[in-house]
């Protein structure tokens, strides 16, 4: 049914998604390993590791599609959540690190601005 | 290989060892980095890495041993991390989760 010309055409594209996204994801955690502060390394692991994952999760339903005839998408659920999830997260991390004052390599804005006061010192409602 | 549709698989199985050795060098990464990481919310970014690196080993794992029940515990993996992360956050934001 597959010719074994299609067979080695999956299994090379299935490879090589496997490959960059391994790659992506080590990169990710490189950075996260080697960057200087807090806000550089919120970066690289949110972003790289991220996409990362997603290609890895697209060569098995690629793989998975072709094993059993029909189409694999609890890969999809998994991506999509990751996707959806991890700038979530890294906005929580943020604020976190903003609230216990987590200083960068180029300092900080004002106390006033970290308190949610703008800069004649009014609150501003909106930030909490 | 048991299910290996090309016959061969050796492209397949090479690539997915390189695929095992950089992940477990991820994983090893964000852990220096959950040990040395100075500030609280660096310790928290590791755990978050962490586990989208776990999710990462699970579905290499799923593809080598051809066997689609590792997504399902992928997903819990990823459920579960996202919500540590968020609880962990908050926390430090707060003081407090739930309020």
């Amino acid at each position: 049914m597959n010719p074994p010309t299609w067979n080695l055409a999956i299994e090379l594209l299935v490879a090589t998604l496997i490959v960059v996204g391994a790659l992506f994801t080590a990169l990710g955690s490189f950075g996260l390993l080697r960057l200087r502060d807090f806000y550089s390394r919120l970066h690289s692991p949110t972003k790289a590791t991220t996409l990362g994952v997603g290609s890895l999760l697209v060569a098995s339903a690629i793989y998975f599609s072709w094993l059993e005839d029909g189409l694999s998408l609890h890969e999809v659920l998994v991506a999509l959540f990751l996707f959806i999830t991890a700038p979530v997260g890294a906005h929580m991390m943020a604020k976190a690190a903003l609230h216990l004052r987590v200083r960068g390599e180029s300092g900080l804005p004002p106390d006033d601005l970290l308190d949610g006061k703008d800069d004649k010192g009014n609150t501003d409602p909106k930030q909490g | 290989m048991m299910t290996d549709p090309t016959g061969s698989g050796a492209i397949l199985a090479g690539a997915l060892n390189l695929a095992f050795l950089l992940v477990s060098a991820a994983l090893l990464m964000s852990l220096l980095r959950l040990v040395i990481g100075p500030d609280k919310p660096d310790r928290i970014l590791a755990l978050d890495t962490l586990y989208v690196n776990a999710v990462a080993l699970l579905v290499l794992l799923g593809v080598q041993l051809g066997n689609n029940l590792f997504f399902e515990a992928a997903l819990l993996i990823a459920l579960i991390g996202f919500i540590s992360t968020v609880a962990l956050a908050k926390f430090l934001t707060r003081g407090d989760i739930i309020e």
